[in-house]
């Protein structure tokens, strides 16, 4: 699929910036001479979603995917920037000039645990949505639809009057979609939705959300550590690299693309085809270098991706120290034999093909 | 033949309802090796939180064990008294939960709180603690931690948060780990790094870890055996390249069959046809029974036990020898 034309873009997002003082209390400030420090979560990030498209964000812990996630849905307020829904600027709108976007705009959160009310039962967290935005009149109604919910993200619809805490961790996981997809969302920003599911109920929801999209023509914002199903959902994939866009693609040619640093991580994290053990472990590290954030999906320069030399960052946070050790990675175990790993499966190049035999 | 680190015979947990009682694990029997990595896997809501819980003896009530053993290092330790349970947690047992946000006080810093398990569990000083602290966050992978163990955990990211929790199991050099799904939030390159210092504790220790998780890749990597749960019950056990390569029981064959890779340009991915049965109401017989594709009417009888199937134990009817027999009266 090509980039989503800004002309027809539902969401587009323009020199976004979010930054959080993180700086010690103003007693430890003064007494121990520390400056203020300036975490720089998102900063200055752009892109376009088109109706019906799916962009799948990735990037390594701590990048700013959530804060991105969470800038989008109005949970915070941008420090610069602007987030357009359907041409309007909805950064920074109150909570009352936001609610009638609120039924077109929902989120699944990376924390499914924190987000659903431990004194609800499972029925009225569903219902809420379809109560407050009246998609749904009669008691009888809600009920119905709340059952038709429960069911496509394949709970029982006979467990809506049990809490929260009477479900397993995945079990909760889908109550928060339910929730996210009652109000007939058009727009779905989705923090890790399915990393807390088993891959058998993993692919029945992303089957569910593929059905919605071709039948009702919802888009996605898709937020996952998993590369296999970022590859399998999105459109196109936009890579963060410490709070910036380092990369935009269409999903097919950024993974089609040998060499590239997400199968480099995928292929550090793996190993050949047939080993069970792997040779090669990508975190080697150890903490031997606490300044440097470890693990990072490291881009080598040769790719030509756009990384500049991030001017203008504040020292202070962590991501100065990242920048300054930034380096090239390690690579134990060499290449992939093929150039380029045979499949991935829940971020594991080798399972795939010891799974399938071959 | 080195004692089991951890022994569990016929484990059932129940939870009484408001409809009846509703029997959440219902005779798990496995044993861990010390440093050996029991890797546990498993349909949603098949009960691995539970019976991670119960060893652990933080069962929620009205979450009760109702049957069964849990023997560490030989001693029984289910339905200890609290406090003596709150010992051999801090120590000997340590547990990493599925949900990162509910293990951490919001109100006290990363540091706090790692400093006060360090000091209550072990003989450090404070500053020693602090010191540790700083370490355990630098093992995990947190930037700058030095800064960090400062901050409270709302200013961590989800990934942090979850590191912030393993980093407290580790804080007493525990015997044991129960880690479930310690790495769901985390991207490939701080999943292995994680999993690098779980097996590096495993060997040069001789930690044993029992890891829940969804994520094939994961237990292929980490784990030395594999327990594969539906239902409230293991389906199948055994060596984690067995159960991989040649999964015996049909739920583990669909399992595999469930996992996108990234080379697969299919539209949908492939699925086990239906959902696992609400615990009130499970099947007669094999629990699996209808979503088999082989099922046959004594799946629809009978519950099969788990039976040795070249090296790996199987919950399933094909692998009786009655069934061979048959089959082979049949033809
Ligand atoms: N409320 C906050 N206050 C201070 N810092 C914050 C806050 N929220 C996020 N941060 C910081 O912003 C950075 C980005 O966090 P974010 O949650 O967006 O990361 P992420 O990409 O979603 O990571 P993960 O994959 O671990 O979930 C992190 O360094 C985090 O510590
Ligand atoms: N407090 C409770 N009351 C009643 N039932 C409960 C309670 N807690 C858990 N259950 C049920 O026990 C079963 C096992 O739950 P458990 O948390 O062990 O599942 P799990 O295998 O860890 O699943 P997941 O992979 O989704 O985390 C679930 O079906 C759940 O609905
Ligand atoms: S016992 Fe029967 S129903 Fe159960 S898994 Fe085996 S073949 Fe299928
Ligand atoms: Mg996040
Ligand atoms: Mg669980």
């Amino acid at each position: 699929m090509e980039p989503a034309a800004s002309g027809q873009a539902v969401l587009k997002v323009t020199g976004l910036k979010r930054y959080f003082d993180v700086s010690p209390p103003l007693l430890n400030r003064v007494l121990e001479r520390q400056p203020r420090q300036i975490l720089k979560a998102v900063d200055g990030i752009d892109f376009a979603i088109g109706r019906g498209e799916t962009f799948g964000l990735v990037g390594e812990s701590g990048c700013g995917k959530s804060t991105v996630a969470r800038l989008i849905v109005g949970l915070y307020a941008p420090t610069a920037g602007s987030i357009e829904l359907e041409g309007r600027d909805i950064a920074g709108l109150s909570r009352r000039q936001m609610a009638p976007v609120r039924r077109r705009l929902q989120m699944i959160f990376q924390d499914p645990f924190a987000s659903l009310n431990p004194r609800w039962r499972v029925l009225d967290i569903v219902a809420e949505p379809i109560r407050a935005f009246g998609l749904a009149s009669g008691k009888a109604a809600v009920t119905r639809r709340v059952g038709e919910l429960l069911e496509q993200v394949k709970l029982n619809p006979r467990d809506g009057d049990k809490y929260p805490h009477e479900f397993s961790g995945g079990q909760r996981q889908r109550i928060s979609i339910a929730r996210a997809l009652a109000s007939n969302p058009e727009f779905l920003v989705c923090d890790e939705p399915t990393s807390a599911l088993d891959v058998s109920v993993q692919a029945q929801i992303l089957n569910l959300m593929r059905d919605l999209q071709r039948d009702l023509g919802l888009t996605y914002l898709f937020i996952s550590h998993n590369l296999a199903v970022v590859r399998h959902i999105s459109d196109r994939v936009g890579v963060m690299y410490l709070g910036r866009m380092v990369e935009q693609a269409p999903a097919r040619t950024l993974f089609a693309t040998p060499r590239h640093p997400v199968h480099e991580a995928a292929a550090r994290h793996g190993a050949r085809p047939g080993d069970v053990r792997p040779r090669a472990r990508a975190g080697g590290r150890r903490g031997a270098e606490p300044d440097q954030p470890a693990g990072r999906l490291q881009l080598p320069p040769a790719l030509p991706v756009r990384r500049r030399p991030l001017p203008g960052r504040e020292p202070g946070a962590d991501r100065a120290a990242g920048r300054r050790r930034r380096r090239l990675p390690r690579r134990r175990g060499g290449p992939h034999p093929r150039g380029r790993p045979a499949g991935i499966a829940g971020g594991n190049p080798a399972l795939a093909a010891v799974a399938r035999g071959d | 033949m080195t004692e089991p680190l951890l022994q569990v015979r016929d484990l059932v947990v129940q939870f009484p309802t408001r409809r009846g009682t509703l029997t959440a694990v219902d005779g798990v029997s496995f044993h861990i090796d010390p440093g050996e990595v029991l890797g546990v896997v498993g349909e949603s809501g098949a009960g691995k939180s539970m019976t991670g819980a119960a060893v652990i003896g933080l069962l929620e009530p009205p979450g009760r064990i109702a049957g069964g053993e849990i023997l560490l290092e030989g001693q029984p330790i289910q339905n200890l008294p609290y406090e003596a349970m709150r010992r051999i947690r801090g120590r000997k047992i340590g547990a990493i939960f599925q949900d990162p946000l509910t293990s951490l006080n919001p109100l006290y810093s990363v540091g706090q709180q790692l400093v006060e398990t360090i000091v209550t569990h072990t003989d450090l000083t404070p500053t020693r603690a602090r010191a540790r602290a700083v370490e355990l966050l630098a093992e995990v992978g947190i930037p700058a931690p030095e800064r960090r163990v400062d901050q409270y955990p709302h200013q961590f990211s989800g990934g942090m948060r979850q590191r912030v929790v393993i980093a407290l199991a580790l804080c007493a050099n525990p015997r044991l780990i129960i880690a479930d799904e310690p790495t769901t939030a985390l991207d490939v390159s701080i999943q292995a790094q994680i999993i690098a210092l779980l097996r590096r504790l495993c060997r040069e220790h001789g930690t044993a870890v029992m890891l829940v998780t969804h994520d094939m890749g994961v237990i292929a990597e980490t784990a030395d055996r594999v327990a594969v749960m539906y239902a409230g019950r293991i389906a199948e056990i055994g060596p984690v390249r067995q159960v991989i390569k040649q999964a015996r029981h049909p739920y583990t064959i669909g399992l595999m069959g469930s996992i996108p890779t990234i080379a697969q340009d299919a539209e949908r991915l492939r699925q086990i046809p239906g959902s696992m049965p609400r615990l009130t109401d499970i099947p007669a017989g094999c629990a699996f029974n209808p979503r088999c594709e082989r099922v046959f009417e004594r799946c629809r009888r009978d519950r099969p036990e788990p039976i040795d199937v070249d090296g790996s134990r199987v919950a399933c009817w094909l692998y009786d020898p009655s069934t061979a027999q048959r089959e082979a009266a049949d033809a």
